[in-house]
């Protein structure tokens, strides 16, 4: 389980983050949806250590995160997986390089067993075939399907996703979520999605909690979110421009 | 690769993004500076040439005569020593900028101009210092 307690975060003067609790149990889907340039991606970013809260706490397990350094902080981060925004795949490696990168810095496996398990996710992903290509040969979805196996190939615990579909046409979106669907079926890992695909992510997540002005403002299954009373959900939700959330 | 969440992603998988990013440059910039001096050495004594001896007249002979009499080996070790602090100052320099650039293609058009400006300066600086003591 990833619990967050409190959590603040600022960049000089601009408060991002003001006071988030959340928790995000092992197995879920639980999407973070909210406005863009709200801190979602931020908060991300703090589950994993990659950025330090200002204020508050994040605990995986019984281990809390935030004020992690060096070694202690590589052994919590070994059981994450993160897809990030672009994919952030290596330029200049092939695609079976950068899907294999992580087994062969971090493991002493050979690289027959290797290769195998670069297939295998590959296949998972749904593109078995394109190992010698390079990233800038890819499109957009296949990039992420490429960030997302790397992110598989060391069969994390936690999966992280940033925006996983944003940029993609309305079909790679529903199948990149679908995908989703099916490695988590397969695979068992806590993902946690950063999503402003509303309303497709209803229909992959477990659990939704939406993000406002730097806290949670509402926590609840699909359903419950999709039903409920709030006017900054029911507005941000139904795309609305009027509301109490200002459209900047 | 900070700007496409490159050196993020070095991190999230629990390995150190200096030992990835910056310590081959750095090698790499100890290796090359020196075989860049020896380049530039070659042509600026060939131009020399070219001008000395083919437009003003001067005799070949004399030329490279002067050359090996006026040119010591502490000449020699002098430029070698200048462009391996140069490539050491050029590497940390351009790494460091690189590596917390930030704010988009925007910053790092920003942190390439600094890197440039930051090195010629250090380097004219560093220059000064190496000669007076060399």
């Amino acid at each position: 389980m990833i619990r967050v307690v409190n959590l603040h975060k600022a960049f000089g003067s601009q408060r991002v983050l003001a006071g988030v609790n959340l928790a995000i149990p092992t197995g879920s889907i639980y999407t973070i949806i909210g406005q863009s340039g709200v801190g979602k991606s931020c908060l991300l970013k703090l589950l994993i250590g990659l950025l330090q809260p200002d204020v508050g706490e994040v605990w995986v397990d019984d281990t809390e995160v935030s004020h992690l350094r060096g070694r202690a902080l590589n052994q919590v981060r070994a059981r994450f997986g993160m897809l990030f925004q672009g994919g952030a795949l290596f330029d200049s490696l092939s695609v079976y390089d950068n899907v294999a990168f992580p087994l062969r810095e971090k493991t002493r496996l050979r690289e027959t067993v290797i290769r195998e398990k670069v297939r295998e996710r590959l296949v998972q992903v749904g593109l078995a075939g394109v190992e010698g290509k390079f990233p800038a040969e890819l499109s957009g979805g296949m990039r992420k399907r490429v960030a997302m196996a790397r992110a598989l190939v060391s069969e994390p615990e936690f999966l992280l996703f940033d925006e996983p579909t944003t940029g993609l046409d309305p079909i790679r979106v529903n199948s990149i979520h679908k995908l989703i669907h099916d490695l988590h079926s397969m695979l068992h890992f806590t993902a946690v999605i950063v999503s402003h695909e509303i309303p497709e992510i209803f229909s992959l997540a477990t659990q939704v909690a939406m993000l406002h002005e730097g806290s949670i403002v509402a926590v609840g299954t699909p359903a419950a979110i999709q039903s409920s009373t709030n006017p900054l959900v029911q507005q941000f939700i139904q795309g609305r421009s009027d509301g109490p959330i200002e459209a900047n | 690769m900070r700007i496409s969440e490159q050196i993020d992603a070095l991190e999230v998988m629990a390995l150190n993004p200096i030992k990835y990013l910056v310590g081959p440059i750095l090698l790499a910039a100890i290796i090359t500076f020196p075989l860049l001096n020896a380049v530039f050495v070659v042509v600026g004594i060939y131009g020399g040439y070219l001008i000395g001896v083919q437009l003003l007249g001067v005799s070949a002979g004399s030329y490279f005569t002067q050359m090996s009499s006026a040119v010591t080996l502490d000449d020699i070790w002098g430029g070698l020593y200048k462009s391996l602090s140069f490539g050491v100052i050029v590497a940390w320099v351009c790494c460091f900028k690189g590596f917390y650039a930030a704010r988009g293609a925007e910053g790092v058009s920003r942190a390439t101009t600094q890197a440039v400006v930051m090195s010629s300066v250090l380097i004219l600086v560093w220059d000064y210092f190496l000669t007076s003591i060399l």
